[in-house]
């Protein structure tokens, strides 16, 4: 059920410049420091110019919840967002292998898993895509959002949509192991 | 010690030997990072016999540095470096992609790679794991090939070695194509598909050395800076200013191709023949067709002022391509009389693919148009080439000739100052007059004659310590946003200058956030920047083996230069000597040189370059 308050991060992988700007405003927010792979946004790039932010897609019944053996991640009532408890996590990566895009991945020091926390209503990655006016990365309320931008889809597989429609078959054979 | 690493990776690849130095605070508040620190780096362990030490050989050292500002500057580079195979001093060659932030995320702030690998290998770091690795299975490969080897091949690594870690993001990559392994002189280091250190010439010095690629990952962040608030905010409002520029953000250099000649009148043509056109068919709208994305950049970058070009019909279908900037519409396209969008992208990725340099090869190959037009060079010298005018076919034979350094091609390889010089010896004819070159480098894209390129100044190239480098062209005076002394600035704290969009006073204050060391510009332009152009001139004047400059002499403008532009609304126009002349002895005494161009003593040591001094003295610049 969608709630009023409830937001989603719509992605436009065709506009992302690949700039990740994203990670670091992510990184910067959480860390407080620049780190890439620290951010709950990663920017995979498989293919030069098929560039794809990668973030919790906010499923209506996440398996990720569900998987968690230790009852660490629930769905904020607030924003909709994956909170994780850093008490409880125990990395052990249930969550990712859950995830139908594989979407959480572990912070680097090792000890928890991250999952865009939607910054708690105002997600900085957006702010920043939209700031330089790229909009990879928008902000819609929750019943807006198409439902194909939003299935949970793994790095490879959204590099192989985005690259058919950039590339084209032949072209994306040839530049990619997939 | 904040913003650094603090660890630099000392490898000799003859040995195999892996090194972790570190360099005092001193050290690195006087040469920063990247080209400062290099210069440096090069003097101490080759300035006795810069001389003598080939730049193709085992005793050169390759070095790839970061610099304080690389990762946290909305912009990121990095600079490659050595004794370069062109000019045969030093150049500081900035490349744009990840791998200055992977590599400091991986606690390291640059390699220093001396000696020569037995067997075709590549450096990968992640985190403090160093390895050298073998590169037999993509010796030979061209740059698509090679980057979707080492790409997936380094994921696959990264995940086994990680394997709850979820899915592994790629790593950086440096590499170089065939015409870098096959040691010419006119090839690039590579990163992506088309992103390249150009000048310098170091993708040659990489082949010299056997090594393919060097691939970075870090799982860490960004060293400590000293006041991450300002540094936070700085970084926000530095892209609100770069946010500004829609021009530059729609367009980068991709309408240069049209603009340079059109309005400047300064764009190469048929070898410099001309440096005026205005082929709407080559302007930027003709060139946006192709792009797929419009706006698209590397880490951090608020610009994004590359785009990404793709070709999915036509003679050319599957062509992808950065879209050509304008150095390469110019050097890809004009210079060799082309003036079609599609045929210059395609060009360009031939130029791309192989690992030659869009300006170096494109010049070289245009030097060899103009000879055979006059028929100096003849068809049987070309193995049969009708190297005509746009005949891309032609080009493209000629583009293999050099990367495989066949024939012909082997001389051109040299790059268009030593091509001249041999292909005139072997002729019997002086070809000084065609070749628009500046120390043993092609000049950039950016004729001076008409007075309305950004690079207007006479002395831009004559007295640049980077010969034909149009991004490091000197400017009287010295001081200030603009010249020598600010590129310095640039490549040393290591970011794009091409996203910076403030001026020096916010880049020193930024640069204080980071590191916690105060940077007045006084510093900055009387004593380091200074420094650094010291030790630069200094290497570029001992040069050797097979090539020297002449102080003076040497300082001066192509012949070609000199001529009159024949056509287009600046037809006519030429330089002033007495003017040139001019401007050069103001320039040498505003940055401490001598009436020939010499660093005098008194600036030396004021500098504390006491060594540079003895040094200049025993090769005899002392009169």
């Amino acid at each position: 059920m969608t709630q009023s308050g409830q937001v989603r991060i719509k992605r436009d992988y065709l506009l992302c410049s690949g700039c990740r700007r994203c990670e670091i405003a992510c990184s910067l927010f959480h860390d407080k420091r620049i780190w890439p792979e620290a951010s709950r946004v990663r920017v995979f790039m498989f293919i030069p110019g098929v560039e794809i932010p990668h973030l919790c897609f906010q499923c209506d019944n996440p398996k990720c919840v569900e998987a968690c053996p230790e009852g660490a991640l629930s769905v904020d009532g607030q924003t909709g967002a994956i909170i994780v408890d850093n008490g409880l996590c125990t990395a052990c990566g249930s969550c990712i292998d859950a995830c139908p895009g594989h979407v959480p991945h572990l912070h680097p020091d090792g000890s928890r898993i991250v999952i865009c926390d939607l910054c708690g209503g105002d997600p900085e990655c957006v702010k920043v895509c939209t700031d330089g006016k790229w909009d990879a990365l928008t902000l819609l309320q929750h019943d807006e959002v198409h439902p194909k931008e939003q299935q949970p889809e793994t790095p490879q597989e959204l590099t192989h949509r985005t690259g058919m429609l950039i590339l084209g078959e032949r072209t994306l054979k040839e530049v990619w192991d997939e | 010690m904040r913003g650094y690493a603090g660890k630099y990776l000392d490898i000799d690849l003859s040995s195999r030997e892996i090194k972790e130095r570190s360099f005092p605070d001193r050290l690195l508040r006087d040469y920063v990072g990247g080209r400062g620190l290099a210069t440096r780096i090069l003097w101490n362990r080759l300035g006795k016999r810069w001389e003598e030490v080939d730049p193709l050989g085992p005793e050169n050292i390759l070095l790839m540095l970061t610099g304080p500002l690389t990762g946290y500057f909305p912009g990121t580079k990095i600079c490659v470096s050595g004794k370069s195979p062109q000019c045969n001093g030093v150049v500081g060659s900035t490349i744009a992609g990840e791998f200055g932030a992977d590599l400091k995320c991986a606690g390291c702030d640059g390699l220093i790679i001396s000696g020569r690998a037995e067997k075709p290998c590549y450096i990968m770091v992640l985190d403090d794991q160093v390895e050298i690795k073998d590169a037999s299975p993509i010796w030979g490969r061209q740059a698509r090939e090679t980057f979707r080897y080492l790409n997936k091949r380094s994921i696959d690594e990264i995940k086994a070695k990680r394997p709850t870690y979820g899915e592994v993001k790629d790593p950086s990559i440096l590499y170089i194509g065939p015409a870098g392994e096959n040691a010419t002189r006119v090839a690039v280091v590579l990163a992506k598909y088309s992103h390249a250190a150009g000048y310098g010439g170091y993708g040659g010095v990489m082949g010299s050395k056997n090594l393919k690629a060097v691939v970075a990952k870090g799982f860490g962040p960004l060293p400590e800076v000293d006041d991450p608030e300002s540094m936070a905010a700085m970084h926000k409002s530095m892209s609100a200013k770069a946010y500004e520029r829609e021009q530059w953000r729609r367009w980068g250099t991709g309408g240069g191709g049209y603009y340079f000649g059109a309005g400047s009148s300064s764009e190469p043509i048929r070898n410099w023949q001309e440096e005026w056109h205005d082929n709407e068919a080559y302007s930027g709208d003709e060139f946006d067709k192709f792009w797929v994305k419009k706006y698209w950049g590397d880490f951090g970058c608020p610009v994004t002022c590359l785009k990404l070009a793709v070709l999915r019909s036509g003679k050319y279908d599957g062509t992808i391509c950065d879209n050509p900037d304008y150095e390469l519409q110019a050097f890809e396209g004009t210079n060799l009389g082309i003036f079609d969008p599609e045929t210059n992208i395609h060009f360009a990725q031939l130029i791309n693919e192989a690992g030659l340099c869009g300006i170096q090869g494109g010049a070289v190959l245009g030097l060899a148009g103009e000879l055979y037009q006059r028929g100096i060079l003849t068809s049987d010298d070309l193995q049969g080439i009708d190297l005509r005018w746009g005949n891309v076919e032609a080009f493209e034979r000629l583009l293999r000739l050099v990367v495989k350094r066949e024939a012909i091609g082997d001389v051109l390889a040299q790059g268009v100052y030593r091509a001249a010089r041999e292909i005139g010896r072997r002729k019997g004819v002086d070809l000084t007059n065609y070749v628009v070159q500046e120390k043993g480098m092609a000049i950039g894209g950016h004729g001076i004659r008409s007075g309305k390129d950004y690079i207007s100044n006479p002395i831009g190239f004559a007295c640049s310590t980077q010969g034909g480098d149009h991004g490091s062209a000197a400017r009287f005076p010295p001081v200030g946003d603009f010249g020598e002394l600010s590129a310095i600035l640039h490549d040393s704290a290591v970011y794009c200058a091409f996203a910076k969009s403030v001026d020096n006073d916010e880049i020193f204050q930024f640069y204080t956030a980071i590191t916690g060391w105060e940077q007045t510009s006084e510093e900055w332009y009387n004593k380091k920047a200074l420094r650094i152009l010291q030790l630069q001139r200094a290497m570029l004047l001992l040069g050797g083996p097979d090539v020297n400059w002449k102080p003076k002499i040497d300082d001066d403008n192509p012949p070609r230069f000199w001529e009159p532009l024949p056509s287009g609304p600046y037809a006519g126009k030429t330089l002033n000597r007495v003017s040139f002349e001019r401007t050069r002895a103001r320039y040498y005494r505003a940055v401490g040189w001598d009436k020939n161009g010499v660093p005098t003593p008194e600036t030396l040591t004021s500098l504390g370059l006491h060594s540079v001094d003895s040094k200049l003295k025993e090769a005899g610049f002392r009169k």
